[in-house]
């Protein structure tokens, strides 16, 4: 069993990563373009036993006491059989 | 309790005061060794390093959390470090309004950890910025800036790649109408500017206290800045506020 995390700023907080990776681009003739924005991404194993519902609830908490900050950035949580 | 140890103090202490520090150290902590040694020779009084591990902060009557790149700055500045067992009972210690001085990585730590609002970003020009800048302090009602005069402009170096203060509206008018903002970026004349504004933070804040008063992080290094030698001693304003604070028992 797999959990997918991808964490990302909320909309409202600037991303200068994001911006300098835009420019690159731009740089290298990609001009339809409109917006960069970096995230995270982590893959975590668990245990096999574990029923999909537990799985999620499990990857929920580490994405949000520990991989996110709510207070910057948003989580989205996948479960992979 | 008589004061036994040697007295270097520029601060004119009561006699008999005695008071303890503690410098908290990570993997990774940098600036431990400068906020210790302010500690030992510009305010006289002792100073223990107390590694991330130890648990028990019984003895000190404030805490410096130094700055530094703590868990290599993995996964974001500051982040991990608020799962290092001495973080809780840094929590606690707060809570018995004991004095936590965050300085830079401290800074963020104290912001990941919830112990002060908002959070600390990349800076809004990706650079890693290493100079002296002028700091207004904005509110000197704190036990760290007491004694120092309203609205006096301070030059203090900051050091950091991730500085740039961020936290929603909400949390920002709560931070003004609590008079929590306590260094503002500005100019020599003390004018909070644009141009001012180093790394991008919100209505160029570079450090905050809780509503308390008790914690109080910032991002420019003011041990780093207690020695003519090293170009300013502003900083010292700054911990004779909190040595004097300590001793006054307020």
């Amino acid at each position: 069993m797999k959990a997918k995390v991808y964490v990302t700023l909320k909309p409202s907080v600037l991303d200068p990563q994001g911006k300098a990776i835009h420019h690159s681009v731009e740089l290298l003739g990609f001009d339809q373009i409109q917006d960069i924005r970096q995230g995270k991404y982590f893959e975590i194993a668990l245990d096999s036993e574990l029923s999909e519902i537990a799985a999620k609830e499990t990857a929920e908490k580490i994405a949000k006491n520990v991989l996110a900050n709510p207070v910057i950035e948003d989580y989205r949580v996948e479960i992979i059989k | 309790m008589e004061n036994t140890f040697p007295s270097l103090t520029i601060y004119h202490l009561p006699f008999t005061t005695y008071m303890k520090f503690g410098v908290i150290v990570f993997p990774g902590s940098n600036c431990d060794h400068d906020a210790y040694h302010v500690i030992s020779k510009h305010v006289g009084q002792p100073v223990d390093f107390v590694w991330h591990k130890q648990t028990d902060l019984s003895g000190y009557d404030a805490v410096i959390i130094p700055g530094g790149f703590s868990y290599g700055d993995y996964l974001r500045a500051g982040a991990l470090a608020q799962f290092s067992p001495v973080m809780q009972s840094v929590k606690e210690f707060a809570a018995q309004g004991k004095y936590v001085f965050g300085i830079c990585n401290g800074f963020q730590i104290l912001c990941e950890a919830g112990l002060l609002p908002g959070a600390l970003i990349r800076n809004e020009n990706l650079h890693f910025i290493c100079k002296h800048v002028n700091i207004k302090v904005e509110n000197v009602n704190t036990p760290f800036t007491r004694e120092i005069k309203e609205e006096k402009v301070l030059s203090i170096p900051i050091a950091h790649a991730e500085g740039n203060y961020v936290c929603d509206d909400a949390t920002y008018d709560s931070l003004e109408e609590n008079n929590q903002i306590v260094f503002r970026y500005c100019d020599e004349s003390g004018e909070v500017t644009g141009e001012a504004n180093p790394n991008g933070s919100r209505a160029n804040i570079a450090g905050i206290c809780n509503l308390d008063r008790n914690v109080v992080g910032m991002m420019p290094h003011p041990e780093r800045a207690c020695e003519e030698l090293l170009g300013s001693n502003d900083g010292r304003d700054i911990f004779r506020s909190l040595t004097n604070s300590i001793a006054k028992n307020e």
